[in-house]
């Protein structure tokens, strides 16, 4: 049988006044039903572009996806028309996304907000659908549901607004429940509080889940498998287990390395990456890490690598071993 | 909010005093408000200074001010000249009510504005029903169809339509649908007054006759609206809330309609709100051109004849609506926009 | 997997090219705004048209009257017809257009100056200066502009003789009109300069030139004012348009600069009781103030787009 989500050799551009940009480069990668996939990196290496394109919400122009498939349940998404698409968005696939200050319409109820799915994909009526939506605040954990139903976004916190987002992505119990950095913008208790929210309802509802993150300590006790994006690309791809415990590449190396870990003695400093991410305007010909990584030769500047099988699912696209520091 | 509203209305005293100052002092001093006063007749030196007295222009012009402001009739004013005060002033001053009278057509400023406000309104208000017809229509096509061919044709023409001067499109406007339409044999429209004397005031003939200066004004306002539309709406439907929306899986219709447009209509709302009370100027020049009888033509033909109450009781009353209707605009706000709360 | 058509030479230089300042942006921005280019090409075609214009015509041939010829169309001698005294239309706005662009450009170097000199010294000092000034700006800004020109003009009509400059001499009223122009529209300048300054006057840079004794002078002028250059070149650019346009305006009411004395808002002023016969004598300088205003207001608009340090930086 098919996998529930297979992405194939996605490119994703922007052509904008100051060039093209490559937001993503032909990432591939499957999901199983009730699967849980961390992808992790930078900001601006393409992360949020690559599940934009799976969700058919790439602004065209400037943004075009260039090439690749994404097949749900064996169906191209990007072949299909709006009308079909919008059967697909909020319906199988939902979205939460990273800020909840600006994600909600300032000017419509919380409530409005969630009905609309119901409204449109269950073809419920005012009623049921505000009845509904009072359950759904309810199952998020927004205490007394049914007065806050009338709020609007700004009498919310932005943890609450987070929990509304979820309620809203949650409403027509999709398959599979994108999770675009929802942490980010919010204080670390309240971060602890959506993790573990997202968790029960997955295992309640038993939908697939894609989280993206910069923050490689929330995927650890989150996902089962890891993807690890560095400009655009996809560097390195294993088990949660193979990442943490056994990182061959050496930028997931220096990201596991720069946080801050309360089992090491404090005397250690805190590892940085030196240098910025690659401008994704003009990307070098070789390896897009090679300017910063501290295990380049010679075949780095020539020739970028591609993802190759080092273990059981366990893969990275690197020219250098970094056990031994010389070339695979 | 009661209180928001008395502050706001607080403030606007002192405001509105500084306005009818600048434009009081604008208008006595722009010309010789005597030589008119007599319409075609010359006036005779001693009549002059007789009137100059009574009319008080002889005092400084604070003074002056101070008696357009509250009336004089309760000071006794020198007529003759000699020193001794005579008779009771019979202005009752601004603040009372009592605009003057026309020098002109020596009629209190308030009936004559009353006359012409009417035609005013049914001009401008079919204007902006118009105007906000076709701007919203074009500015959200061209949103969300940016860079299409039709959006491109309305930005051209948008930026010619506000690259013209107004009057010079009425020209146009005129010799194509006038002159020309006339000569090939063709309904034309009528280029001067409100109705035809010969069928009367009728709304058909008003109608007909407000065509080519609805047109123009139109023209040049769906010009500048359209494109403020559409950059607010560019603006909103690229903020994450319209993605939430599409990633909720609504149609586009719902996203615009339900989404987009609430939010995008509220700048709108100020814009609107500072321009009716504009609308009852009239807009001087297209109704000089189409001698329109409304209040713009007014304004001009008191300004040719230095018709200094006149001119003064029509900018006094535009500049209060101005800023009266900032205030009902601000507050209007409150009410479409659930973020903002006055305090 | 390797998507790049650059070369690692161009990629290492790129890497130590010094990043580009915002002028260099702003310009590769501007080219690429290709309604911003068209304006560019209008007024390149303007310009041409009223300097080179005048080695072919000389003022005495705008200004020349001649009896046999009035309103006479088109014709191979006076390609754009004649007026109701017999002068070239032709050369009339080759020499009008001298003085419109002159007053356009001049009006707004006033407004300019009113608009930023009020605007900096209300956010700058703030408190009492600002309430007053901002009173009066605010006071100013509710007066609708057309009366106020309207007010203005017929108050300073006639108070500036005629005098010569540069061999030609000019109408009193080329003076009344700039200055009419440029005192009804810097109030919106003034508040952009003044919220500018508000901001900007509690930064760090501001405060640290305080610290080495810079006076208030320098501050305002040298310190803040580069700061908010680009909103002002952007309203400075719209403005020339409008004052243009109100040129067009206070002329059409009759107001404007007084014959001989040709400007193209001063040659349409008759035009309405030409409308049907003489169609000639009002549409050529109307034209030629909207190939201009155009040709202006697309600058400006690229130029908006160019400075806006918001912009979206999109192509086609």
């Amino acid at each position: 049988m098919a996998p529930l989500l297979e992405v194939q050799d996605l490119t994703t551009r922007f052509y904008t006044l100051d060039g093209i940009v490559h937001a993503v480069n032909g990432i591939s990668y499957t999901v199983e039903e009730g699967d849980t996939l961390g992808i992790v990196g930078e900001s601006g290496c393409g992360k949020s572009v690559s599940v934009l394109s799976v969700m058919g919400l790439i602004p065209e122009p400037p943004g075009k996806i260039a090439a690749g498939q994404v097949l749900y349940k064996g169906q191209d998404l990007l072949q299909l028309d709006q009308k079909q698409m919008e059967r697909i968005r909020g319906k199988e696939i939902a979205m939460v996304f990273q800020d909840p200050m600006t994600s909600l319409n300032p000017v419509l109820t919380i409530g409005h907000q969630i009905g609309e799915s119901l409204i449109v994909h269950l073809g419920m009526g005012q009623k049921e659908a505000r009845r509904q939506s009072v359950e759904l605040l309810d199952m998020v954990g927004i205490p007394q549901a049914a007065d806050r139903y009338s709020d609007y976004p700004h009498q919310f916190s932005g943890g609450m607004r987070q929990r509304a987002m979820i309620a809203m992505a949650l409403a027509c119990s999709p398959n599979i429940f994108i999770a675009d950095e929802p942490t980010t913008a919010l204080d670390v208790t309240i971060q602890a509080q959506i993790i573990d929210l997202v968790k029960t309802l997955r295992d309640q509802l038993g939908m697939a889940v894609i989280w993206i993150t910069h923050d490689l300590g929330i995927i650890a006790g989150l996902a089962e498998k890891v993807l690890v994006m560095y400009a655009g690309f996809f560097i390195e791809r294993g088990s949660v287990d193979d990442i943490y415990g056994d990182p061959r590449h050496p930028y997931t190396l220096a990201l596991l390395k720069s946080v801050p870990r309360v089992d090491r003695t404090s005397k250690e400093r805190l590892a940085v990456i030196s240098g910025l991410p690659p401008d994704l305007l003009g990307l070098p010909p070789g390896c897009p890490f090679a300017p910063r990584c501290t295990y380049m030769v010679e075949q780095c500047r020539k020739e970028n690598p591609c993802l190759e099988p080092i273990g059981f699912g366990h893969e990275i696209a690197c020219w250098v071993d970094v056990t031994t520091g010389r070339e695979r | 909010m009661t209180r928001y509203i008395i502050r706001r209305l607080l403030q606007t005293i002192p405001l509105l005093l500084i306005i009818s100052v600048i434009l009081f002092v604008l208008a006595n001093k722009m010309g010789d408000p005597l030589a008119s006063f007599g319409g075609r007749r010359r006036i005779r030196s001693d009549d002059r200074e007789r009137l100059t007295r009574k009319l008080g222009l002889d005092k400084p012009i604070l003074v002056q001010y101070a008696i357009w402001l509250v009336g004089n009739d309760w000071m006794r004013v020198d007529i003759d000249g000699d020193g001794i005060p005579d008779e009771y002033g019979t202005r009752k001053g601004v603040l009372r009510g009592d605009f003057g009278k026309s020098f002109m057509e020596k009629r209190p400023v308030l009936e004559i504005i009353r006359e012409r406000v009417s035609n005013t309104l049914i001009l401008m208000l079919t204007c902006e029903v118009v105007i906000l017809i076709f701007s919203l229509l074009i500015g959200i096509y061209s949103a969300l169809r940016q860079y299409s061919t039709l959006d491109y044709v309305f930005t051209a023409f948008s930026f010619i339509g506000y690259s013209m001067p107004i009057f010079w499109l009425a020209l146009i406007l005129m010799y194509i649908f006038a002159v020309n339409f006339k000569q090939w044999g063709l309904p034309y429209f009528p280029t001067i007054g409100m109705y035809d004397l010969a069928v009367g005031r009728t709304v058909g003939q008003i109608a007909w006759h407000m065509v080519l200066p609805v047109a123009t004004i139109s023209i040049m306002s769906v010009a500048g609206y359209s494109r403020y539309v559409r950059s607010q709406m560019l603006e909103v439907i690229s903020q994450d809330y319209i993605r939430t929306a599409y990633a909720k899986g609504l149609p586009e219709r719902m996203v615009i309609m339900g989404h987009a447009l609430k939010n995008a209509a509220l700048p709108l709302v100020t814009i609107v709100g500072m321009d009716l009370p504009l609308l009852l100027s009239g807009a001087v020049v297209t109704e000089s051109i189409f001698a329109w009888p409304g209040m713009g033509r007014l304004f001009w033909s008191a300004a040719q004849d230095t018709d200094i109450p006149v001119l003064m009781g029509i900018l006094v009353i535009i500049s209060a609506l101005v800023v009266i209707f900032q205030i009902i605009t601000d507050i209007t706000y409150t009410f479409l926009d659930p973020r903002i709360r006055y305090n | 997997m390797t998507t790049t058509e650059v070369s690692w030479e161009f990629f290492e230089e790129e890497i130590e090219r010094p990043p580009l300042t915002p002028a260099q942006v702003a310009w590769r921005r501007f080219r690429c705004h290709k309604m911003a280019l068209v304006g560019v090409g209008l007024l390149i075609a303007i310009f041409l048209y009223v300097i080179v214009g005048a080695f072919i015509y000389s003022e005495a041939d705008a200004n020349r009257t001649d009896l046999s010829i009035t309103l006479s169309p088109p014709s191979r001698d006076h390609p754009l017809g004649t007026d109701g005294t017999g002068r070239c239309i032709l050369a009339r706005t080759i020499y009008g257009g001298q003085i419109s662009v002159l007053i356009g450009l001049s009006a707004v170097i006033v407004s300019v100056t009113v608009g930023v000199l009020i605007g900096a010294i209300s956010g700058y000092y703030g408190g009492h200066i600002d309430a007053i000034l901002m009173r009066f700006t605010e006071a100013m800004f509710n007066i609708p502009q057309l009366f106020l020109l309207i007010l203005l003009a017929k108050l300073l009509s006639g108070k500036i003789p005629t005098f010569k400059l540069l061999g030609r001499s000019f109408s009193g009223s080329v003076i009344v009109i700039i200055g009419v122009i440029g005192l009804t529209s810097w109030m919106y300048l003034a508040r952009i300069v003044r919220a500018n300054f508000l901001s900007l006057k509690e930064q760090e840079f501001v405060t640290a030139a305080r610290c080495i004794g810079s006076r208030n002078f320098s501050i305002i002028f040298e310190h803040i004012l580069p700061n908010s250059v680009a909103p002002i070149v952007v309203a400075a650019t719209l403005g020339v348009a409008s004052a243009i346009i109100n040129e067009a305006y206070v002329s059409f009411l009759g107001l404007g600069v007084q014959p001989p004395t040709a400007t193209w808002g001063n040659m349409l002023d008759q035009a309405y009781h030409h409308l049907d016969s003489e169609p000639w004598m009002w549409f050529f300088p109307g034209m030629l103030i909207l190939l201009t205003v155009l040709g202006i207001n697309f600058v400006g608009d690229g130029l908006r787009d160019a400075l806006d340090p918001r912009a979206l930086t999109q192509t086609e």
